[in-house]
């Protein structure tokens, strides 16, 4: 099927051109990264995670999202779903790539990374976090092909599929719950030591990752002849609705626990990304934007008429996206870091190289994307011409 | 030819697999040997200070000003080519000082004596008894060694920096650049780093291998005490029996082998 | 969906892996015949005078690197920083200070033979190559 990938639109070649030139740029200046070492990023001794990994954080989210299109689907039978699984599954293949990539250009020494294999060490949530991402990622890779496949030559998909889809399901949570132990382990950073976490996580996963997904089945019907459907794009928005409301509600759960217990440590966090610490605050405007974006698409996404309406949905999702990607894309990390455990302010703000390798690995992802959504979607007119 | 292109690529990918495969194996094999021919043997020097878990006890008032703590930070750096770094953010440093309400953020703070609030403690790795830094890394490149010394394999070390995000301490630093342009004067008889691995104190782990005491401990004019915690008869032990003494962040339960008597 | 067995365009995928194969193997046609000459390691009047090396000298040729590792696993990780030989002679498991101590000629001991087989150990970037000079 991967031939379909090669016909298409000028639209389409010039689409594919951008994304490899962005992949180019950043490309060019990893191999700096690679000469000089990670000085060229704006990390530092006390913020010694930043961009990368904070884009790595949230890609996990949209990754795991897969699983509301899946579930829904296969454990409940809603037909509706089955039309757009697979966009779902390859957003998912997509988004598990960039953050394999994410890890990879953060790591100092690269060419030692099958050292994790080499001494395998089930201790470090970092070993498991490799086994669940790859796994996640083969996962996706199998059962969307196969089930297109089978789409493709009208036939019922192999057997032994259904399992892997079953065990797909709670191997989807896992891969956010277990990115979110990366950071809730950890004995002295304040900020992520609670056991929210990984259902925050996946509280904003299960919004930011449908909210892309009904953008991306926007543009889908815009570009293509298929439509991935309205009921559907209606079902994805009230789990957007849900999810984003919940994400909320957990993080008004943390604000509480954290400022009634009045407890310095996990206090000081929050003061640094919402109204700045020791005169430092390069995170505050971004902090209440994230805010309000999330206030304002909750209004938009559960008032009923607002989110009947496509053109409204859409801008509801972007905010969502937005509002979840500042977030965890930004305030998730650093802030754990600032203040230092030893109560030191230094700030961390991304340099420009960083920020363009990071912006070569959102193209990579995005060129995934492009390539399997446009197999999927030259599959689905395939189907529907043929049986009109 | 009577062949689909599928099972054609299908078969050059299957034996592009195999051919890969043979010299993977042989990585995997090659990378564990140890491999000694009989009759030759690794042993450890009969000098070699032994203990169950190294500790420290530092006297602080046996420190007046930060000028007392240099000559210990400048031995310490200069014996383990540690680098001077000129942009802060690159910073490296095993042993420093800081003052009590960053060494001690959880302690009181607002009435401290007068001596211990314009005194600089010396802050390095804590070589915890439960070190979270062990726990995270993925690679077993940091690891707690039999005498309790929490040391770094810099051959091993991928650079992902989980153990400094573990670290309660800030002990660890990582090398953003290459360090030896910045090594004022390189010691001979110890490695430099490279670039993209994380380093900190090791408790002179090569000086006790010899004998020897842990540089800043014979820098320090008796200031500072060093033994082994789980030998009731040592001199660190005796010291915390004699005196009221503090170690960082206690609460965490990661069990600092650093005390102080302040 | 057809599914007969043809490899279509077959002269042309052939063509075309033909031609990826001695564009890959280039190097090889390129370079063939001209071979370079055999590397000749010398040896420091010191290393001369010690006549055995750690273990015999065929072996170090052959596994040097993997003594080393296991040299640097022992030394690091299980802090036993002292080899002895089969023949009770011992020596302090350091690459500066013992392998380079007699083969003080990295350029003309090491290099002729790493350059020679395109091999770049980066042993270097840490472990210190000039002992005595930096020692002056």
């Amino acid at each position: 099927m991967l031939e379909k990938a090669l016909k298409g639109s000028k639209r389409y070649y010039g689409w594919i051109t951008v994304l490899l030139a962005v992949i180019g740029i950043g490309f060019g200046f990893y191999l700096w990264q690679l000469r000089f070492g990670l000085g060229i990023t704006g990390m530092s001794r006390d913020v010694t995670w930043g961009f990368y990994i904070a884009q790595f954080t949230f890609l996990v989210g949209v990754a795991a999202s897969a699983v509301m299109l899946v579930l829904p689907y296969y454990l409940h039978h809603y037909k509706a779903f089955g039309r757009i699984t697979i966009l779902g599954e390859f957003l998912a293949v997509a988004s598990v790539s960039m953050c394999i990539l994410f890890i990879f250009v953060d790591l100092g020494q690269p060419m030692r990374v099958l050292n994790v294999l080499l001494y395998p060490t089930p201790n470090s949530i970092l070993f498991w976090d490799m086994i669940v991402l790859n796994g996640y990622l083969l996962l996706n890779i199998v059962i969307g092909w196969k089930v297109l496949e089978a789409e493709r030559n009208a036939v019922p998909p192999p057997g032994w599929i259904k399992p892997l889809i079953y065990l797909s399901i709670p191997w989807a949570v896992s891969i956010h719950t277990v990115t979110a132990f990366l950071y809730c382990g950890l004995p002295g950073r304040g900020f992520w030591l609670t056991a929210i976490l990984a259902p925050r996580f996946l509280a904003s996963a299960f919004a930011s990752g449908p909210s892309l997904l009904i953008l991306l089945c926007l543009i889908v019907r815009k570009l293509t002849k298929f439509d991935p459907g309205k009921e559907q794009i209606q079902s994805l928005a009230k789990i957007v609705a849900y999810a984003i409301s919940i994400n909320v509600f957990f993080f008004l759960c943390e604000v509480f626990v954290v400022f009634y217990s009045n407890i310095p440590e996990h206090m000081d966090h929050f003061k640094y990304l919402f109204v700045g610490l020791h005169g430092h605050g390069v995170l505050v405007p971004w902090m209440w934007a994230s805010l309000v974006l999330m206030a304002v698409s909750i209004l938009l996404l559960v008032v009923p008429s607002t989110r009947q309406n496509e053109s409204i949905l859409a801008i509801a999702c972007v905010t969502v996206f937005a509002g979840t990607w500042i977030d965890k894309g930004l305030g998730m990390i650093s802030g754990g870091f600032v203040p230092s455990p030893l109560h030191h302010v230094n700030e961390y703000v991304p340099t420009l190289p960083e920020l363009l390798i990071a912006l070569g690995v959102w193209a990579t992802g995005f060129f995934i994307l492009t390539v399997l959504f446009k197999i999927a979607v030259t599959v689905k007119e395939e189907v529907a011409g043929v049986a009109s | 030819m009577k062949r689909s292109r599928r099972s054609f690529l299908q078969l050059a990918g299957v034996s592009a697999l195999g051919l890969g495969l043979k010299p993977a194996a042989g990585l995997f094999a090659a990378s564990g040997g140890h491999g000694r021919a009989p009759g030759e043997k690794v042993l450890k020097s009969e000098k070699a200070l032994k203990a169950k878990q190294w500790a420290m006890v530092i006297d602080t008032r046996k420190f007046e000003s930060a000028e007392d703590l240099e000559p210990l930070i400048e031995v310490c750096h200069k014996i383990h080519n540690v680098p001077s770094m000129k942009d802060k953010r690159h910073e490296i440093k095993w042993i420093w000082e800081e003052e009590f309400e960053h060494a001690f953020p959880t302690q009181e703070l607002r009435f401290l004596p007068e001596r211990i609030a314009q005194l600089p403690f010396l802050t390095l790795c804590n070589h915890c008894e439960h070190p979270p830094c062990v726990r995270a890394c993925p690679t077993k490149a940091t690891f707690k060694r039999e005498d309790g010394i929490v040391l770094m394999d810099f051959h091993r070390c991928i650079g992902c920096r989980f153990c400094m995000a573990a670290c309660p301490y800030g002990s660890r630093s990582f090398n953003f650049r290459d360090p030896r342009p910045f090594i004022e004067e390189i010691n001979p008889d110890y490695p430099t780093r490279m670039k993209g691995v994380v380093e900190k104190c090791n408790f002179c782990a090569e000086r006790l291998a010899v004998g020897r005491m842990p540089a800043c401990v014979e820098a320090s004019n008796g200031a500072i005490t060093f033994g082994d915690l789980e030998d009731p008869e040592s001199e660190v032990r005796a010291l915390l029996r004699e005196n009221y003494t503090i170690r960082r962040k206690q609460a965490l339960g990661t069990g600092p082998a650093i005390y102080y008597i302040v | 969906m057809n599914n007969t067995k043809t490899l279509y365009d077959g002269g042309k995928v052939i063509t075309g892996l033909v031609i990826f194969v001695i564009l890959v193997t280039l190097p090889f046609w390129y370079n063939h015949g001209k071979a370079a000459p055999e590397p000749q390691p010398q040896l420091t009047a010191k290393a001369k005078a010690e006549k055995a090396c750690v273990r015999p000298k065929s072996i170090m040729k052959a596994t040097h690197m993997q003594i080393l590792n296991g040299w640097r696993n022992n030394v690091v990780r299980n802090a036993r920083r002292i080899w002895e030989t089969a023949d009770g002679k011992r020596f302090n498991m350091s690459l500066s200070k013992t392998c380079l101590d007699c083969h003080s000629n990295k350029e003309k001991f090491c290099d002729t033979c790493h350059n020679y087989a395109a091999v770049a150990p980066y042993c270097w970037d840490c472990h210190i190559d000039k002992v005595k000079e930096a020692k002056e």
